[in-house]
């Protein structure tokens, strides 16, 4: 299992809150020695997450974690929302489907871009979706 | 309001995003750049985005209209600069930005814009 070694909670519920929120992950990432190539895609998916959770669901709450599962280091972010949370996930995972006006790229991207990912949602409750990026892949 | 500068030089516009586009800004850029376009009759748009140190999708999205908009009005866009990473983590992320062109830097971004509108004129620009 995981051992999480440092832990910082952040409440997003406007826009700007994203750029400070993409430089708290950055300075964790930094923190354990990321590579830079591992940072942007770590930063680019939470910025993708921590977005739709503006967007769909008017804000939430996000924890960033640093963890260790043997010699390997690793940051976890977990963002949980009290949104309208989604009715077919499977759907919502698809490269091109949104429900908003966008790219429909968000959710698959941002998986792509994890090492870990797992995504939970109960409609009329909300979402929580868990991403981890370890720090070598 | 916060507002990125737009520079006129010649037949180009000239955009360096120098800080972390929030939405805000990034939508308000989209807006004053095609109306810049419309007004000065620019041919050409050229953005750096070296100082970014990630492009997500929805600013991969507001580059990609910025360049469909202007072509529209008659102007190619060129973005400039891309950091490595963000490059690797734009095409994991799915995204192409189809309907711009890319240069490395700013001065081979000038001279694609330069050549694209030459062709386009087919008459050699006079200096």
């Amino acid at each position: 299992m995981y051992v999480v070694l440092n832990k910082d909670r952040m409440v997003i519920e406007k826009e700007q809150d994203v750029v400070l929120y993409r430089n708290r992950v950055k300075e964790f990432a930094v923190k354990i020695g990321m590579s830079l190539v591992n940072q942007t895609k770590l930063i680019t998916a939470a910025s993708e997450l921590v977005r739709n959770m503006l967007k769909y669901a008017n804000g939430g709450v996000t924890t960033i974690e640093v963890i260790s599962k043997g010699r390997e280091n690793g940051i976890r972010l977990i963002f949980e929302d009290k949104g309208p949370g989604i009715a077919d996930i499977n759907l919502a995972m698809k490269d091109g489907f949104s429900t908003g006006k966008s790219l429909g790229l968000g959710l698959p991207g941002a998986k792509r871009l994890s090492s870990e990912f797992d995504i939970k949602s109960t409609v009329g409750k909300g979402t929580s979706v868990t991403l981890i990026k370890w720090k070598n892949g | 309001m916060d507002r990125i500068p737009i520079l006129r030089m010649g037949n180009f516009l000239l955009v360096t995003i120098q800080v972390d586009l929030y939405d805000r800004l990034a939508q308000n850029l989209e807006s004053d750049l095609v109306q810049m376009v419309s007004k000065t009759g620019a041919r050409g748009v050229l953005i750096d985005i070296s100082a970014l140190s990630i492009v997500d999708s929805f600013m991969g999205r507001i580059i990609g209209n910025i360049g469909s908009v202007s072509k529209i009005m008659d102007a190619e866009t060129v973005v400039v600069g891309m950091q490595p990473a963000v490059a690797i983590t734009l095409i994991e992320l799915g995204l192409e930005l189809k309907g711009v062109h890319t240069a490395l830097n700013v001065e081979r971004g000038m001279q694609l814009l330069k050549d694209k509108i030459l062709v386009e004129d087919n008459e050699p620009e006079e200096e």
